[in-house]
């Protein structure tokens, strides 16, 4: 297959509220990414923009970025859905052997509409909507479970979130950098039985942008690029009471699809690095879980042995993860962006020493029903 | 480089006013398995699934995921994309490049909508921007009043010629039995007389000057699905092929008022850029025969202008002289077009899949007696936006 | 919430009247445009430095030019008909949840020293008057709240 790496990358701050609308968010990030891979938007041949029309509270919710995203005279579409997935139709397009380079950007403005109302329009109008279950309702359903399949205490789940919290201090575009104890989480506000405030992420503004390119187009570019090694997606069923919320199928397929693509045999050992979609803390030893850096039920153990915190043997969010700053939509994307400043060794105070192959990963739906999985290396 | 990429399949629910019986999973799942019916595969050979249409339609938020059981996309890679009135082609699009990219084999490309469960008028407008558009907008109907009427008023057209548009395209939807609108006491009809009476009869409401109902596109429920597949792989599924010779699009605009409302510029480009790189040189000679996303009469003859068929102000004359017509030169909506169904999510992915059958001659009573070598699919819709895709019988060097 | 309405044995559940609550970010160039025509009834567009077109209403990026905007000129609160209709079809109005009253004229007006047009109401359903080329003038409400409904409708002079 032919090679398509990320040449620049880009991100706004993330706060709980932005004053700035999507268009100008948008604008921001996409310059960022431009100029980091140095060079301009007369360089990219296409565009793939990331949004939902729920969330942005409009249809056609890609209509208010076309021009902030560059479209004029391009070809351009959008997904609806994590920025990863966005950026692996960005790869596609260029390896169909059309484009040359796509700049692929996500937006997201939590603030300006209500969550629970929005996750609530996920589910089944007809069975499941007037129950008013949402994100955070539905995952302390799945915590449940995976903690009764795992043994993972809420102790465990609350050194994830003192872990990301921590980790956040050394970036400087996170929104929750906190020094914060497991007893701290423990006491935090009951949100749904048995996640609390300090267990979920925030809502978040705040976009991203990535420029994608094949070796031809790399070369307009004075930046080198950090290659994909391997990419997969793959979804569970939908119904919540069709799947095992306990284990993440998904992730095991999609995970060991890219792995293979990389050549990744043994992924805690052959990964250096590992930005994961911790939209709630026990989503992060879950997901270890599918993505084999730990057998069933033993996501628990790398957490309690500090094998994912930073001098660990796999540090796992050093930029705080989602839990940090969770702008949904751009959240994949920002793991991305994160692995890429890892391999090449400009993630600044949350650097992982000597980085070279890095995971990241995305979700879509409730309880992470669908995932996307990049490696990225150089 | 990428691969080459054919159409092995194509499955459509019968278009209609309100499926009551089914929701909306279901409605995809009809459309899935007579996709694959036709294809003659199952759902195992299946490497991954494209779906889109406009969330507010049905107020379903992470439409992919809500459908996966009916998408057959279970433990599978599934995207949605969406784009407003082009969301079918987008959808083709997507799939297209999933499949030329080497990384899937075959690829489901899903379109669909259920506008009987919400007001469209009300959904669309709030696709305008809340604070500058909104507040004042008169929905799609409104904005494609103003197209037409400027459209008259540069070249003397007349409501005769909307009128011969939507005479054609509900004529031609007689024969497909797939069609929303079947608007039998037409049949056998002069084309004259029809004309005489939509542009004549009260029964005919004026919607918003020069549009009366005849002139716009139904809501529809309904769902569309069509199947991509690799070369090596596409010629051992099937035997008729349909190749995807180009596709291109543009989505320049963002507010209705930076339009030139002189030339519809996104679908003269997107139409340029597939032409040139397919090599077509004189479209009108060369294309055998269209399915274009025509939601309303007066887009038959400005938007026909503006892809280069024909000069400025010459729509009509195509239209008169029988050229468009199913025994014409150049075939436009065999089908019966948008203007005979719009359920809005398929509604662009039916034109690739009409078109594909034409060139596999599968299309029954709607088949067009010439052979069709290329055969041009469009999309519009959003802020005026144009998705364009040309397939071939042969496949591209 | 789910209230059941029965039709030949099929059901449907209706959303009711849920409603998803939103606060749009207008931004600084739309919020400049916004107080100057609730203050001083007085309109503005923005200049890009590259093309050179001005861009009622006003937003950050020209989308031609890829560059940022931030030169507000002023735009009279008179201008010429682009395109317009007259609608006859009554719709729910998502802006308030209740059938727009028809007929009303409707047009895209593109004000003196713009070169992009901005849809509104008319004061007219006249087919004599709302023609495209007509000359028209921006007509204010006398309690302005800081929306483009500032502008009442604009009269066909």
């Amino acid at each position: 297959m032919e090679k398509v790496g990320i040449v620049g990358v880009g991100q706004t701050t993330y706060e709980r509220s932005k004053e700035a609308p999507v268009d100008e968010l948008v604008f921001e990030a996409a310059s960022k990414a431009l100029k980091d891979a140095g060079g301009d938007m007369g360089h990219i041949d296409n565009i793939i923009t990331v949004s939902n029309d729920f969330w942005d509270g409009r249809t056609i919710s890609s209509m208010a970025i076309q021009d902030a995203a560059g479209s004029w005279g391009k070809d351009i579409s959008t997904v609806e859905g994590d920025g990863t997935f966005g950026t692996f139709y960005g790869m596609m397009r260029i390896l169909s052997g059309s484009f040359d380079t796509t700049l692929v950007v996500s937006h997201m403005k939590g603030s300006e509409g209500i969550m629970n109302l929005i996750t609530n329009a996920m589910f089944d109008p007809i069975y499941q909507r007037s129950l008013g279950i949402d994100a955070t309702s539905s995952a302390a359903l799945q915590a449940r479970l995976y903690m009764k399949m795992s043994g993972a205490t809420e102790e465990d789940f609350a050194r994830v979130s003192v872990k990301n919290h921590k980790n956040a201090k050394n970036n400087p575009l996170a929104q929750l950098a906190m020094d914060i104890t497991v007893a701290d989480v423990l006491k935090s506000k009951k949100i749904a039985e048995p996640l609390k405030l300090l267990d979920c992420s925030p809502i978040s503004d705040g976009a991203a942008a990535v420029v994608l390119a094949n070796e031809k187009g790399a070369k307009r570019f004075k930046n080198s690029p950090v290659w994909v090694k391997g990419v997969a997606h793959c979804s569970d069923a939908y119904s919540l009471g069709y799947r095992d919320l306990s284990r993440a199928p998904a992730l095991a397929e999609a995970s060991g699809r890219a792995f293979k693509m990389a050549g990744i045999k043994n992924p805690l050992k052959d990964l250096d690095v590992a930005e994961v979609y911790d939209a709630y803390s026990y989503m992060e030893p879950m997901w270890y879980e599918g993505m084999g850096l730990a057998k069933e039920g033993g996501g628990k153990d790398l957490i309690r042995s500090g094998a994912t915190e930073m001098g660990g043997e796999l540090p796992v969010n050093p930029s705080g993860g989602v839990l940090s700053a969770h702008p949904v939509l751009v959240a994949g994307m920002a793991r991305l962006i994160e692995a890429v400043l890892q391999v090449r060794g400009e993630a600044e105070k949350r650097q992982v020493k000597g980085a070279k192959t890095a995971l990241a990963h995305g979700i879509n739906g409730p309880c992470g029903q669908a995932h996307c999985v990049f490696i990225v290396g150089s | 480089m990428g691969k080459k990429v054919a159409i092995v399949g194509f499955g459509q629910t019968y278009q209609r006013s309100s499926r009551r019986d089914v929701n909306g999973v279901e409605l995809i799942n009809e459309a899935v398995t007579a996709a694959l019916a036709d294809a003659d595969i199952t759902i195992k050979d299946i490497d991954a699934v494209v779906i889109g249409n406009m969330d507010h339609f049905e107020g379903i938020n992470y439409v992919d995921m809500w459908s996966v059981e009916g998408a057959g996309a279970v433990m599978k890679p599934i995207i949605k994309v969406t784009t407003g009135g082009t969301t079918g082609m987008t959808v083709a699009m997507s799939a297209y490049y999933h499949v030329a990219s080497g990384m899937f084999d075959r690829v489901l490309a899903i379109g669909w909508e259920k506008n009987s469960e919400s007001d469209t008028t009300g959904a669309i407008i709030t696709a305008f921007h809340p604070v500058w558009e909104r507040p004042n907008l008169g929905g799609a109907i409104a904005g494609l009043a103003v197209e037409a009427s400027k459209y008259m008023d540069n070249y003397g057209v007349t409501e005769r010629d909307g009128a011969r548009v939507a005479v054609r395209e509900r004529l031609h939807a007689l024969n497909n039995p797939y069609a929303h609108l079947h608007q039998e006491w037409m049949k056998g009809m002069e084309v004259d007389k029809l004309v005489e009476l939509l542009v004549t009869s009260e029964q005919n409401q004026m919607l918003a000057y020069p549009l009366r109902m005849s002139d716009m596109c139904p809501r529809t429920d309904g769902a569309a699905a069509v199947v991509f597949a690799s070369e090596g792989v596409a010629e051992k599924t099937a035997s008729k092929l349909a190749w995807v010779a180009a596709t291109a699009n543009r989505h320049d605009f963002v507010f209705l008022g930076d339009i030139d409302w002189d030339f519809n510029q996104t679908m003269g480009d997107a139409a340029k850029k597939v032409f040139a790189k397919a090599g077509i040189k004189d479209p009108l000679k060369e294309i055998d025969l269209c399915e274009l996303y025509l939601p309303y009469s007066y887009g038959g003859l400005k938007w026909m202008e503006n892809m280069g068929f024909c000069g400025p102000g010459e729509g009509p004359r195509l239209l008169w002289d029988k050229i468009t017509d199913m025994d014409g030169e150049l075939p436009v909506n065999p089908s019966g077009g948008v203007m005979s169904s719009n359920p809005i999510g398929a509604t662009a992915l039916l034109r690739v899949g009409e078109a594909a059958w034409q060139i596999m001659r599968k299309s029954g009573p709607r088949q067009v007696q010439k052979n069709v070598n290329y055969a041009l699919a469009t999309g519009f819709g959003g802020c005026s936006w144009a998705d364009v895709m040309l397939l071939s019988s042969k496949k591209p060097a | 919430m789910t209230e059941q309405k029965q039709e030949k044995e099929l059901l449907a559940i209706s959303s009711g009247d849920a409603a998803q609550p939103f606060r749009w970010s207008v931004g600084k160039h739309g919020s400049k445009f916004l107080a100057e025509l609730r203050d001083n009834k007085k309109l503005f567009g923005v200049k890009c430095p590259k093309c050179g077109r001005v861009y009622v209403p006003p937003r950050m990026v020209c989308g031609r030019c890829w560059a940022q905007m931030d030169e507000f000129v002023p735009v009279k609160d008179t201008g010429e008909i682009v395109v317009c209709t007259i609608v006859q079809f009554s719709f729910v109005d998502p802006n308030t949840g209740i059938q727009r009253p028809v007929p009303y004229g409707y047009a895209f007006v593109k004000l003196d020293g713009a070169d992009t047009a901005i849809p509104h109401f008319l004061d007219s359903t006249d087919p004599d008057k709302v023609k495209v080329g007509a000359r028209v003038k921006a007509v204010f409400e006398e309690k302005r709240t800081g929306s483009l409904m500032d502008i009442k409708h604009f009269a066909v002079l």
